[in-house]
Order: C-alpha cells, then structure tokens, then sequence
C-alpha cells in the first residue's frame, strides 16, 4: 500500500532523515519506534507533504505521491491523527469531525459522510454525548478519541497514528490501543509511530526502529520485544554495556 | 445560517427601517451613516481577523482607495457613480489580491507590518499624486448617487442605502461563516498545519477571505466619497486602519454582530463625549480600556454571557 524509497527530509539545512526506506501492507499495522529527534514525526509529516524539501520517493496505492499537496494526499485516502493531538479547541467536537470530512463536502457524499459519523459515535459514544461541546474542555483521552475520529471522517484507506498514547494515564493509553487494534480488525491499514516501544510491539504485526534518520532494525515485532537491539537504539550506544 | 442569525437580521432590518421615524434630527441619522458604513469595513475584517486570525493594520487603505477610485473616476471623468464604485471594488480587490499572495505568507507581528507598511505607500500616494487626488487639500464636488431620475440627497436616503447594503454584506458574511468555507477560515486560525492535514487549502482561503475584506472596505469608501463629496487623505491614515482594528476588537473579533456593535460604540461615543470638551479623549481612552480589561472577549460575547445569566 505505501512504499517510501530511500527518503531524505531537511528542515532548512538541517538534515531529519537520512534515506529512509520502508513499506506498509494492504491490511498490515507497522509500528514505527525510536526515541525523541529520531525523525518519526518528520516520517509521518512527510508522507502528508507537510515537509517542502524531502528527496526520495513515496509511493501510496502505486501512484507517485513525494511532491504533492496535503489535501491531494488526503483525497487519496491518507490520514494523519497528529502528534498532540492538535484539535481545533475552541470549535465543538462535532465541528472537529465535520472538519475531518472537509474535503468530501465538495464532492457531495453527504449521506455516506452522515453513517461514517454514526460509526465514529457507536465506537465513540463519548463523543455523541458530547458534540455540542468545545473540544478544549475534553479529557486527554476524550481528546485523542476526538483526534482519532476526526481523521476516520475523512474516510481513509490508510491512517498514520502519531504517538497517540502521548501524555495519557495508563489505563486510558491501554483503552486507545485497544481502539487501533479494533480499527485494524476491520480492514484500516495502519502505521503507528510509538514511543512507548512495549504497546507498540503487542498492537503491531511488524516494527521498524528508526535512529537519527536512519532505519536501525526492522522485523516481526514479536521478535523485536526481546531484541537488545532496541534498547541500544533508545539508550544510546553508550549505555549499552550497563544495560546488557 | 442559523435560525438566531436569520431572527438577528430580521430584528435589524426592523430596527433599521423604523429608526428614521423616532430620529427627526437628521445630525443623529449622519451619525447612523457613518456607523453603517464603518459597519461595512468591521464585518469584512472580522471574517479576517476573528475568524481566520490575521491581522491586518492596512485596512483604512484599502478604505481609501475605494473612495479615491469611485471619487476620481466620477468627478474628473464623469463616470456615473455606481459604475464608479463597482470600478473601486476591482481595483481595490486586485491590489488586495496582489499584495494577499506575498503578504499572508507572514504570520503575525510580521503580517501587520507589512500591511501596516501598504497602508502608509497608499497614504503617501494620495497625498502626492496631487493631479489626480489633489494632494492632501483634497477635492470636492463628487456626485452623489442617483436611483433612475432620482437623486439621493439627504441624509435619510443615505441612510437607508448604507443600511441596505449593510445587510446584504451580513447576509453574504453569515452565509460564508455558517458553512465548509467558514469552518475551514477558523481551521485555519487555529492551526494553519492542522488545517492543512485536513485538507483545507489554507494559501487560497486566506487569500480569499483578504481579498473579500478589502472589497467591503472598497464599497464602505465609495459610499463615503458619494456621501460626503470630498475627499482629502486624512481620513485613509495609519490612525484610522487602528480605529477600524479597536472596533473589530471591543466588539468582539469572533463574530460579525460584535463587530457592528464596535463600529456603532467608536462611532457614537467620541459624538456624545464632546461634551465634556478637553477631556473627551481621557474618558473614551478610559472606557476602551474597562472594556478590554473586563470584557476582553468583547462587548457582543460579554452582553451575550450577561444575558445567560439572567435567564
């Protein structure tokens, strides 16, 4: 469904990734673990073209997608639940999903737009209980929920997940994870960036570890959940030893 | 739209229409033209700054030049006054749309010094293309509007005219406000990266949304020219585009009855202040800081709040 070739990203002259190159499934969930400034969050931005200079390429259903705009992107049937969340909070909950379903208003799917709300309330009754609310007042977790919804609306064949477990209480985080391997269970394809590398592994079929830009380790995430491997990707070289 | 919004309109209008009857004094009713016409301008950046959050201090510019377009096209080349102001709004829409490209790529300080900096190239071009604007005396004897044979002369038809044109501006904004379009403006102020993964074009709307303000503020300036039939820069200065910004902000940014209800209290209250003659600016200062401090929301969102309360 998605291949990424050798893809490089910079922030001015500062270079995010170092050639990345990976692949996701029709069907699949792939974790995407590393620790903080390995470049997961520019993986994910620059596969919705929010990142302007990236050399590369990024295929999505076998069509070229590296150089175009988010919204063309999105209209293909990616989606993005971004990091924090990144509601609109003053705007209610049912603003917030009308949103996520923006690009679909034009092309008049306004029924099919009305039972994927539905959905997204039978799987959220939270959410209908409070649409007419302003998002900000939300819980965390009511908010990723809210987060989560807001990008099924847009109908997507493939959804990317940043750190959506970012910030909540155990239990809450442990609920949310449930909810990804539901929306797996029924058909979405699903590329989960994590830090919290052990939820991670149980929800995913495979897992690539990224460091400074670069792919380290890939694998069936069964496998990885005992690597020493990782560990050194998240402690650093240096602290290899004490680990071990 | 809203069946508050469209009650709201229909309570206006009435208001509107039976005003004149109770106000015999037509000093009020220039008044009344004045807080309609700025009404014009405070909706359009309203839309802009309230809803998608930017900021602009080149209004009066844009004010400006629709006065001096609809004022010099009919005075000096005997264009009728309506083909006149029609003339301004494609003038001052393609500058906006010129300057909008460039310019909104600027995020907040950044973007009000650049419109601020457009503001003052238009003011100083007035005052020097004095073979065409008259310089900073100015010109006089700008025709007034006529309806067929009729020629609208006082205050009264004015009034009405202004207020008409007011109402279709609100009808047109509300319009936009309640739909995808206005959803994806306030995206937009909340977060342009959000609104982007949402796949909302941000560039084009606030391009739009800028061109749009201007346009009101073109047709508010032909109207003024067509009304007071002359024009000299003054009224285009740096200092009227912050009056137009503390309107919008006392009334309350978010929504395009506050924004009226800005322009009708900077209106009226310097009017009834002379009174206290040296220290009208004092008192006015004054209550524009209560305001700010108390209600910073706004006057339209804290009378609101005060109303819920009651019941």
């Amino acid at each position: 469904m998605l291949t990424i070739r050798n893809l490089r990203s910079y922030y001015g002259r500062m270079q995010a990734l170092k050639g990345v190159s990976l692949h996701v499934e029709e069907g699949e969930i792939v974790a995407l673990i590393g620790a903080n400034g390995a470049g997961k969050t520019t993986l994910l931005n620059s596969i919705v073209g929010l990142v302007p200079s990236l050399t590369g390429q990024i295929l999505f259903l076998n069509a070229d997608i590296t150089h175009q705009s988010p919204r063309e992107i999105i209209r293909m049937g990616v989606s993005l639940v971004p990091e924090g969340r990144q509601l609109f909070a003053p705007l209610t909950v049912m603003e917030n999903l009308t949103l996520g379903a923006y690009q679909r208003y034009r092309r008049k799917e306004k029924s099919k737009i009305k039972s994927d709300l539905d959905t997204i309330f039978e799987r959220f009754p939270v959410l209908k209980e409070r649409r007419s609310q302003v998002a900000g007042t939300l819980s965390g977790g009511e908010q990723q929920m809210l987060a989560i919804g807001r990008a099924l609306m847009s109908g997507p064949k493939f959804l990317l997940l940043d750190e959506p477990s970012m910030g909540l209480a155990p239990l809450i985080a442990a609920h949310i994870f449930q909810i990804i391997s539901q929306l797996h269970q029924q058909g979405t394809t699903i590329l989960l960036v994590e830090q919290n590398a052990a939820a991670a592994f149980k929800v995913s079929n495979r897992t690539y570890v990224i460091e400074t830009g670069r792919v380290v380790l890939q694998g069936a995430s069964e496998e990885l959940l005992h690597n020493q491997e990782v560990k050194r990707a998240y402690l650093g070289r240096e602290y290899k030893e004490v680990w071990e | 739209m809203g069946r508050k919004n469209i009650l709201s309109l229909l309570i206006l209008a009435g208001v509107i229409l039976a005003l004149p009857l109770g106000l015999g004094n037509s000093y009020y009713l220039n008044v009344l033209v004045f807080v309609g016409i700025y009404s014009l301008i405070t909706i359009g950046l309203s839309l802009l700054m309230g809803y998608t959050g930017q900021i602009s201090l080149g209004h009066a510019a844009f004010f400006g030049l629709g006065a001096y377009t609809s004022g010099v096209l009919s005075t000096k080349f005997g264009v009728s006054p309506w083909l006149a102001l029609l003339a301004g709004i494609f003038v001052t829409g393609g500058i906006a749309f010129l300057i909008a490209a460039p310019a909104l790529k600027l995020k907040g300080h950044y973007l009000a010094m650049a419109t601020l900096a457009f503001g003052y190239i238009v003011f100083i071009v007035f005052n020097q293309a004095s073979s065409l604007t008259g310089g900073p005396s100015g010109f006089g004897q700008i025709p007034r509007f006529r309806l067929g044979n009729f020629l609208l002369r006082s205050d009264v038809h004015y009034y009405y005219l202004v207020w008409t044109l007011v109402i279709v501006v609100l009808l047109v904004s509300l319009n936009i406000i309640h739909s995808r379009v206005g959803r994806a403006l306030r995206s937009i102020h909340e977060g342009e990266l959000t609104a982007n993964i949402m796949g909302v074009n941000t560039a084009k709307y606030k391009i739009q949304v800028f061109v749009l303000s201007a346009v009101y503020a073109s047709l508010a300036g032909s109207l003024y020219a067509h009304f007071i039939t002359f024009l000299n820069p003054t009224p285009f200065g740096f200092h009227f585009s912050i009056v137009l910004v503390a309107m919008v902000a006392v009334g309350g940014m978010a929504s395009v009855w506050g924004a009226m209800i800005g322009a009708a209290l900077l209106t009226i209250l310097p009017e009834y202040l002379r009174a206290f003659q040296d220290y009208d600016i004092l008192i006015y200062g004054s209550i524009l800081l209560l305001i700010m401090m108390f209600l910073p929301q706004g006057l339209f969102a804290g009378i609101l709040r005060l109303i819920k309360k009651e019941r």
